[in-house]
């Protein structure tokens, strides 16, 4: 057989074959760009009974009524913004402390297990952190932290309202503490990574002119991957924005907004999953993807921001 | 010679050991969480695990039964997103790494693909929703297949490119400079070279689509009953969990948190297989 194929034939077919390939990567590459305008579009597409219905009112309506089909977002996405406030709260402070070990104070030999094992923790499915929050954490913080800020802050003017009412367990608070523990490792992850980008010899200078550890973080690694903390940090809050299942667990479903953080509440993730399949009439469901929509542009515009400021540390290490 | 000032000395080392005691103290407890978590799953977790778990369907209220249905309904939706997604996401790896290097639609589609790799995955679900589950008028496992293959998507891009771009051109050199076509050197050689992590992407896609919920909710649904049938609604793992959860049946729960283990030792187990077929890479 390959004896009667001439050597020009042979060519053209392996041409022929090359520029297939090329062809066929590309369109894949341009599938991935057609899959997030799909996105967009099938949400726009879904959310505009709603938008139609309610004008951009539906933004800061806080009613939310199945049975009269009067919807307003403004309930879930203040519980949306306030939740990740409160895990960014923490998050950020403790997982960048950890970088700070990571990269400065731990031995070598336990670089790469701590690494990790804070790594797994960020692959925990966020389906465990709701039950274990739902049946451990939420009872935990009822009988212990909550009674605690109540009485602590009973009487002091603002934060009384803060902190009122009963412990639930369930709740704003607790919701935000769950998501500070599935943010914590993204955060100290990336930094760690960015923290490890810094040139050595900048780091050794400091030390050679007597600075001590935390002189050493404070004036020279941190001013110098301020972009990349700062990237890093939005992709916690972008990953906090869109949970959906731990939150769902804890939040408690109240479309409502209290002064309280300890009262329940929802987010748009939360409303979404609680409600979409049993969501009766257009109406509703073009709501509930109005919420996904708004939900998506939120976490666009931070993750952009997030992957531009990543960039541009790249660059300026590549300079 | 001058007197050193102690007190400013004493002052800024007091400032470090406060700062690094801090440190160990936020390692302590962020790992703190991990050992947490762990230990109840497991502790609630194991007291149910049985065979009956991997061999009977899952019960009515109030009686008992296994998770046979939703672990073989999990299996075949991972499995098909896998087959689906993972193609798709190494040719867009490669022409990233190989044909387009420099070129804007490569700097586009990275930009766009780490979007999509942290986007809300409620989200997808909804897409997925929109675009099968509405115009086919009902759930099925179609549905939530190609929604979890759509979060495979980013992941395999992301790691094909990085893994193909650690590949030494000096290798991509000599096999043209033998003339071996473009095509057949990336098939040949370059994947060859960068098989163990693009492995390690397929099963940090497989770690990632194992625990998810939001997308399955809206499309494969769940389903009481065996079925293989995907265009109907499909059991799964974290379907069921979540419903058995919070439910108010003792028997339900704690078949709730033997799933929840399984799922997350199946997860914890891959990403470390991950890693560890990634690690001989990285040092070199």
């Amino acid at each position: 057989m390959s004896v009667t194929l001439n050597r020009g034939q042979v060519l053209r077919r392996l041409r022929l074959g090359d520029i297939a390939f090329k062809h066929i990567t590309r369109t894949a590459a341009i599938f991935v760009l057609v899959l997030l305008s799909a996105v967009i579009l099938a949400l726009i597409d879904g959310s505009v009974l709603a938008f139609r219905t309610f004008g951009f009112s539906f933004l800061w309506e806080e009613q939310w009524n199945p049975v009269t089909e009067k919807f307003g977002a403004l309930a879930p996405i203040y519980g949306t913004i306030v939740t990740s406030f409160i895990a960014m709260l923490i998050a950020v402070p403790v997982g960048l402390l950890i970088a700070v070990f990571l990269t400065e104070l731990c031995p070598m030999w336990l670089r790469r297990p701590i690494g990790i094992a804070i790594e797994l923790l960020a692959g925990i499915p966020s389906i465990i952190y709701g039950i274990w929050g739902l049946f451990i954490f939420a009872p935990f913080l009822q009988q212990t932290l909550q009674p605690f800020l109540i009485s602590v802050f009973g009487d002091i003017p603002v934060l009384s309202t803060l902190f009122a009412g009963p412990p639930y367990g369930i709740g704003v608070l607790t919701a935000g503490l769950i998501l500070a523990i599935m943010v914590l490792p993204f955060v100290a992850s990336i930094s760690r990574d960015v923290f490890d980008a810094v040139p050595p010899v900048l780091k050794e200078a400091a030390y050679g002119l007597g600075c001590t550890t935390w002189e050493v973080v404070r004036h020279v690694v941190l001013p110098f991957t301020r972009v990349g903390v700062i990237g890093g940090v939005m992709l916690g809050l972008g990953r906090a924005l869109g949970e959906t299942m731990a939150v769902t667990f804890v939040i408690g479903n109240a479309h409502r907004i209290s002064g309280s953080i300890l009262a329940p509440g929802t987010t748009i993730s939360a409303t979404i999953a609680n409600e979409f399949t049993e969501a009766v009439g257009a109406l509703y469901t073009s709501s509930l993807i109005a919420l996904g929509l708004i939900l998506f542009v939120i976490t666009f515009t931070v993750l952009a921001i997030a992957r531009y400021m990543l960039m541009r540390l790249e660059r300026q290490l590549g300079n | 010679m001058p007197v050193p000032n102690i007190s400013l000395y004493s002052r800024r080392r007091r400032r470090n050991s406060i700062a690094m005691t801090l440190s160990i103290g936020a390692t302590l407890f962020g790992l703190a969480w991990l050992v947490l978590i762990l230990a109840v799953l497991l502790w609630k977790g194991f007291s149910g695990l049985s065979l009956a778990v991997f061999t009977e369907m899952t019960p009515p209220p109030g009686s008992a039964g296994g998770l046979l249905n939703p672990i073989v309904g999990s299996l075949l939706l991972t499995t098909l997103a896998v087959l689906i997604g993972t193609p798709i996401g190494i040719l867009a790896g490669t022409y990233m790494a190989e044909y387009g290097r420099h070129d804007r639609l490569t700097t586009v589609v990275r930009f766009i693909n780490d979007i999509l790799l942290s986007a809300p995955s409620i989200v997808i679900g909804l897409f997925i929703y929109e675009i099968m589950v509405y115009p086919m008028g009902h759930f099925s496992g179609w549905a939530g297949a190609v929604a979890l293959a759509v979060i495979v998507i980013p992941v395999v891009v992301r790691t094909t490119e990085d893994m193909l771009l650690l590949v030494p051109d000096t290798l991509r050199e000599a096999a043209a400079s033998i003339g071996l076509p473009r095509s057949l050197m990336i098939g040949r050689i370059a994947y060859r070279a960068a098989r163990a992590g693009m492995v390690t992407g397929v099963l940090l896609a497989i770690a990632r689509i194992t625990g998810e919920t939001a997308p399955l909710m809206f499309t494969a649904l769940n389903n009481q009953f065996w079925s293989l049938n995907l265009n109907a609604p499909i059991a799964s793992l974290p379907a069921v969990i979540f419903q058995f959860a919070l439910s108010p049946y003792k028997e339900w729960q704690q078949l709730a948190w033997t799933g929840a283990l399984i799922i997350t030792l199946a997860v914890l187990t891959l990403s470390i297989t991950a890693r560890i077929l990634a690690a001989p890479r990285k040092s070199t």
